[in-house]
């Protein structure tokens, strides 16, 4: 909302030398926040000149320039005398009072005046028109005064800015939903009280205290009829309709009138148009105007029926919801002939509309809508007007009657118009309704103590009617705050009114906590783990495109394929959610390697969607008593299952060139299938659970290249290893790209056991070398398992030292040689156990791979 | 060199007497010192101990024929000969000292590299300061004994929603704002959004854990904004809400003045401003003004939401509100990072672009805030490589 300050001026005392700065800061204090403060964005010397003389001079170009001497006071005042300036408007006269800006001025949009050379003269300075001094985008000739302000006495050298307004700030603040009556000058002369710490009925003077005369008689036929209102209420309570006749076509809107409406961020239409906003702008209450010869003979507010249509004043044909409130007209006695004229504050219909220069009689509507009827209505139709943001928010309806009479009033006096004297008044809106305030109730919410004369005043400031029984209060909230409901909502009225800062600042004690849970720190430990091993971390959005699937080739009946999509997505490219932490880490590669970041070693930690085929609705509950267990498990269930994943990408070289024994390395190490590998056994080292490794076939992965990690339980946790080429081309990512992915709420439910250890055996230790020759299919892993299966109690530790294929071997064969540690715990161990206990490992690994020990 | 015929301790003839007169063994002390002296490094000096002092030299020799000579002279002679081998075992020592010495130093020499040189490894890696962030913030809370709570990202529209006594027809409810979850038609009616704030966990928080309840929440939330430098369609809220008897906003108050010191050092200044939030009444916007980072000049910025808790909300999870109070806040954590690390442009934070994260290392370590990283620039870097 913004609010001319001399408006408001004209309805509360401003503070002594107040700026436009001063009064946001007032209103900031009560909760208006403060959105900008505007001014013409103009300086320097604009002044009120009286044209002397004006010589016209045809010019080779065609045109013909005035040369002009303007008398432009004492002040300024050329040494020898009056100015001369070259203008090329011919719409004014000698004799008349124009604007000149002299050198020195800066006008709207960066315009400086010189004096220069031009046409033969040195013009010095410059004869402006409306739409130069920033007064309107359509004035192309020179604002002649005595046309722009008749009646208004002006002399040579007077400052213009003054004069035209041009000085006048504008204030700009943001409504909070709760505060619609703020959406007014008659709020915002309230609230500029309470925020200067005044009492209202000293400084403010409501624009709504008119006196409204009496209706002669029924006027306008109107009938509420809403048969089926929206959650009880119903769409209309209060209709006030007037009629003013014979309003000159011809009259234009007052300039005040004009300037303040386009301050305040509206444009200027029409006599009757403008009316009509200015009051709405001034009380809160939006007004619509009928032409009178177009309605038929009655008005009915009813909802709207299947299949209704209704051209809107912006031209568009709307096809109606009977859920819409709308305002139709008939024919006496003629149900047959109603047709819809408008939506009910939202915005009107073009056969019934005011049309400039031909209408002269006029029917003003000022009625309360239902906040739910309108809010939905706007959002149904994306109709947010002026109207339709105070009438969602509550609008007073004890205010209708007022709005209509002022209207009238301007219609009367400006427009040359005839008040009907009969009046239409139908519908009885309901009352506030009283609320319970015991007054140690602020104390308790608010942490500070109040007097009771402070509960009580804060509470009639801003229009409540208070009575107290003891030490409770009961209190009747005025009709324009229809957000004040509960008691709570009367102790933020005490609190802010006294002050937010007269609240204590006290820390309070929770009882003694946990800190973070096993999984919390597991997440921690297993994120800097990964950023220790050279990993950065990077945050995605979670959206992709339906292609993304068939991008990774993932097979057509995987779960992957199953995603959560969006009604409205920001881009159509990218309607579904992700399903895993690959599908949008590509593009983050895609990204930094355009930027010629190369190397990389990224990983993110974060959620994706896992929708469960055929999960139920969501069901929304109702407010007022806690779910029962069964709705809480239904709509627990309903919400898709989210695992929380770490995934990583590798790129590029993972060891760049170096310093090496030899000198320096000029080759870097290009990142390798096991760099993915190892780096997941890192994330799951890092939480402490012990993981193995098998080959997996595992769509976005090289099939031959592909890692599947499982843990001790048997539970698989994620794939790593090298991306399949084919995914690696349609993605766009260098090719040897390595990646994993891992389950994390798998990995972190294994958190939390604690470690038990036994004594650490200071026996000596047997090492034992052995070479196993094996199918080349055979994994390393298996090997390693088999070994430690068979080798027993005694074996402490097994390490792969080799891998060997070759003539030696045979063809198809490889050779793997281990080193096995052996230890016990009670003695030192023979020769002869070490050897023992090598040989059973070696039979097992015989039995389960057919391993045979190399000659 | 040992086998030089020419060498002293191959001198044919002479009797054992000849070999022990003074003159000789002199001589041969004089040639032994002379040699070892002359030594230039330790193999020379092995060279000249060997023909010197070893079994066949002079003076080994003598040695072995002091024990022929009669008595009187035996006793003599041995003393000469002793004290000269003394002498020369003295020089070859002093001599190797020396020689050692300096074959070190020249190794050592030899050996200097240039330390400057990078050594063959894998970049650093780093952490992504939001993550990082929330990390310390909860390290806040939970030091005061609160607990950190999470949800899920996709969300029950009852609880980002009706339970948080946001009325079906607020305007926060607009497509405009939030995400919808299509249902199977296609439509917006599956009952699911993404979360356009973290308050839904307060009512999953209210609901399964019960009260008294301090917890925060900090996680991703989504509105339908177009990318640029000051809006992000995904970003992160950190959310806290505490209820128990007797809580009031002067609690509320003294928890923020805490974070805000936490989070920005103790000469932040904060400021409430009446606010409305569905959930909360009453509600406040706190504006925070401090003197660290880039802009120590700038006057009141806006750092979150806050309140006291709806009754309405109590009375949706169970909770009395005749008995319970308690209050919710809610912060932007790109907001935060922006004001503390100078970061100017929203989109540096959620590109992935490695050098953003790489400027804030793999922990935060500030007392109250951190280095400024310039603006990742998005052009293509030249790379050219130079031979000097």
């Amino acid at each position: 909302m913004r609010v001319p300050l001399r408006w408001l001026a004209e309805h509360v005392d401003l503070l002594p030398g107040t700026t436009g700065l001063d009064v946001a800061a007032a209103l900031v204090r009560v909760g208006l926040e403060e959105e900008g403060v505007h001014r013409a964005d103009l300086t320097g010397p604009v002044v009120v000149g009286r044209v002397l003389d004006l010589v016209a001079e045809p010019q080779k170009n065609g045109k013909t320039i005035n040369w002009c001497h303007v008398d432009v006071g004492p002040a300024h005042a050329d040494a020898g005398g009056p100015r001369g300036i070259v203008c090329g408007a011919h719409n004014f006269a000698a004799g008349d009072e124009v604007v000149v800006a002299l050198p020195g001025a800066v006008l709207p949009g960066g315009f400086a005046i010189a004096a220069r050379k031009t046409y033969g003269h040195v013009s010095d300075g410059m004869i402006c028109s409306a739409k130069e001094l920033g007064l309107g985008a359509d004035g192309e000739g020179i604002v002649v005064l005595g046309e722009f302000l008749p009646g208004t006495r002006v002399t040579p050298g007077q400052d213009a800015t003054a004069l035209l307004g041009l000085d006048e700030e504008t204030v700009e603040v943001n409504v909070t939903p709760d505060r619609g009556y703020c959406f007014s000058v008659r709020g915002l002369a309230r609230e500029y009280a309470h925020g200067t710490r005044r009492p209202v009925a000293d400084v403010v003077r409501d624009p709504a205290a008119v006196d409204v005369p009496v209706a002669a008689g029924p006027g306008f036929p109107v009938r509420l009829a809403d048969d089926a209102p929206l959650r009880g209420a119903a769409g209309c309570d209060r209709f006030v309709a007037r009629v003013v006749r014979g309003i000159d076509p011809a009259a234009a809107t007052p300039r005040h009138v004009a300037d303040r409406l386009r301050q305040a961020g509206m444009r200027p239409v029409s006599l009757v148009v403008d009316v009509t906003n200015y009051v709405m702008l001034a009380t809160g209450q939006p007004l619509h105007a009928y032409d009178l010869s177009t309605l038929q003979d009655e008005l009915v507010v009813r909802r709207a029926r299947r299949g209704e249509t209704l051209t809107t004043l912006d031209g568009t044909v709307r096809t109606l919801h009977p859920e819409d409130l709308v305002i139709t007209d008939e024919a006496a006695g003629a149900p047959a002939s109603s047709r819809v004229v408008g939506l009910a504050g939202a915005m009107g219909g073009q056969a019934t509309e005011v049309r400039a220069g031909t209408t002269t009689d006029v029917l003003l509507e000022a009625a309360h809508f239902a906040a739910v009827s309108i809010a939905r209505t706007a959002r149904r139709h994306r109709l947010p007007s002026e109207a339709s943001r105070r009438f969602e928010r509550g609008t007073d309806p004890q205010v209708c009657a007022a709005a209509a009479e002022l209207a009238v009033r301007m219609l009367v006096e400006v427009g040359g118009g005839v008040a009907d004297p009969a009046a239409t008044d139908v519908g009885t809106p309901a009352p506030p309704t009283a609320l319970p305030l015991p007054l140690g109730f602020p104390e308790r919410i608010v942490g500070r103590p109040f007097s009771d004369a402070e509960v009580v005043g804060a509470l009639t400031e801003i229009g409540c009617a208070v009575t107290r029984d003891g030490d409770d209060l009961t209190v009747l909230p005025p009709s324009w705050r229809p957000d004040l409901a509960q008691p709570v909502d009367l102790v933020e009225e005490v609190a802010r009114l006294a002050g937010y800062d007269t609240i204590p600042s006290v820390l309070p004690t929770a009882p003694a906590g946990r800190g973070l849970t096993p999984q919390q720190r597991a997440r921690r430990s297993l994120a800097r783990a990964l950023a220790d091993d050279g990993f950065v971390e990077v945050l995605s959005y979670p959206f992709v495109a339906a292609s993304v699937h068939d991008v990774q080739r993932i097979p057509a009946d995987d779960p992957r394929r199953r995603a959560v999509r969006l009604a409205n997505p920001l881009s159509e490219q990218q309607p579904l959610m992700r399903t895993s932490i690959l599908d949008s880490l590509v593009e983050v590669v895609r990204r930094n390697v355009s930027r010629g970041l190369r190397d990389l070693a990224l990983v993110e930690i974060g959620s994706v969607t896992h929708p469960l085929a055929g999960a139920p609705r969501a069901a929304v509950l109702g407010t007022d008593q806690r779910p029962s267990p069964e709705e809480l498990e239904a709509l627990l269930a309903a919400v898709p299952p989210q695992p929380l994943h770490v995934a990583g990408i590798l790129t590029g070289t993972r060891r760049g060139p170096g310093a090496s024994a030899d000198g320096f390395a000029r080759t870097g190490e290009p990142v390798l299938w096991a760099d993915a590998v190892e780096a997941a056994r890192t994330a799951a080292a890092a939480t402490g659970v012990r993981v193995h490794v098998e080959a997996a076939d595992h769509a976005p992965w090289h099939p031959g290249r592909c890692a599947r990690l499982v843990t001790e339980q048997g539970h698989a946790l994620g794939y790593a290893g090298e991306l399949h080429p084919s995914v690696l081309a349609a993605a766009e990512i260098p090719s040897r790209a390595a990646a994993f992915e891992l389950d994390l709420d798998v990995l972190l439910a294994q958190v939390g056991a604690s470690v038990q250890v036994g004594d650490l055996s200071g026996f000596p230790a047997a090492t034992q070398d052995v070479a196993l020759v094996v199918d080349a299919a055979v994994p390393a892993g298996d090997v390693e398992a088999a070994l430690r299966a068979g080798a027993g109690e005694l074996l402490e530790d097994v390490r792969l030292f080799d891998v060997y294929t070759g003539e030696q071997v045979g063809e198809g064969r490889k050779s793997l040689a281990y080193g096995l540690r052996f230890r016990s715990g009670e003695r030192t161990l023979t020769a002869e156990e070490a050897s023992a206990a090598r040989s059973a490992a070696v039979d097992e690994a015989a039995r389960r791979t057919g391993a045979v020990q190399r000659a | 060199m040992s086998a030089d015929p020419d060498a002293p301790g191959s001198a044919p003839g002479g009797s054992d007497a000849d070999l022990v007169a003074p003159a000789a063994v002199q001589a041969a002390l004089d040639a032994a010192l002379a040699a070892v002296a002359a030594a230039g490094d330790l193999e020379e000096l092995k060279a000249a101990r060997l023909a010197h002092a070893g079994d066949r030299s002079p003076l080994a020799l003598a040695n072995r024929a002091i024990g022929s000579l009669p008595g009187p002279a035996k006793a003599a002679a041995g003393k000469l000969v002793g004290s000269a081998r003394g002498r020369l075992a003295g020089a070859v020592a002093q001599r190797q000292t020396v020689l050692e010495a300096e074959h070190e130093e020249r190794v050592l020499r030899e050996e200097v590299v240039d330390v400057t040189l990078p050594a063959r490894r894998a970049e650093r890696g780093a952490r992504h300061p939001l993550p990082l962030l929330v990390e310390r913030v909860a390290d806040v809370f939970t030091a005061m004994g609160w607990e950190v709570a999470e949800g899920p990202e996709v969300e029950a529209e009852w609880f980002n929603f009706d339970a948080l006594n946001f009325d079906v027809d607020h305007p926060a409810r607009q497509m405009q704002d939030t995400f919808f979850v299509a249902d199977a038609d296609g439509g917006a009616d599956s009952g699911l959004v993404l979360r356009t704030h973290t308050s839904p966990v307060q009512a999953r928080s209210l609901l399964t854990r019960g009260v008294p309840l301090y917890v925060v929440c900090p996680g991703k939330v989504f509105r339908t904004d177009e990318l640029d430098a000051t809006h992000t369609p995904v970003f992160h809220q950190l959310e806290g809400i505490a209820i128990d008897e007797g809580l009031t906003m002067a609690h509320l108050k003294g928890t923020l003045d805490h974070f805000a010191r936490a989070m920005f050092g103790t000469s932040v200044e904060t400021r409430w401003r009446p606010a409305f939030f569905p959930f909360t009444e009453p509600s406040a916007e706190l504006d925070l003004r401090f003197s660290l980072g880039r802009d120590a000049e700038r006057g009141w910025i806006e750092w979150g939401g806050c309140g006291m808790v709806n009754p309405n909300v109590l009375r949706a999870c169970g909770i009395d509100p005749d008995r319970y109070t308690g209050f919710a806040f809610g912060m932007g954590i790109e907001r935060t990072l922006m004001f503390r690390n100078g970061v100017t442009d929203m989109r540096d934070m959620v590109e992935g672009d490695v050098r953003f994260s790489r400027a804030f290392g793999v922990e935060d370590l500030s007392a109250s805030t951190v280095a400024e990283v310039a603006p990742a620039a998005a052009a293509t870097p030249t790379t050219t490589e130079v031979g000097l």
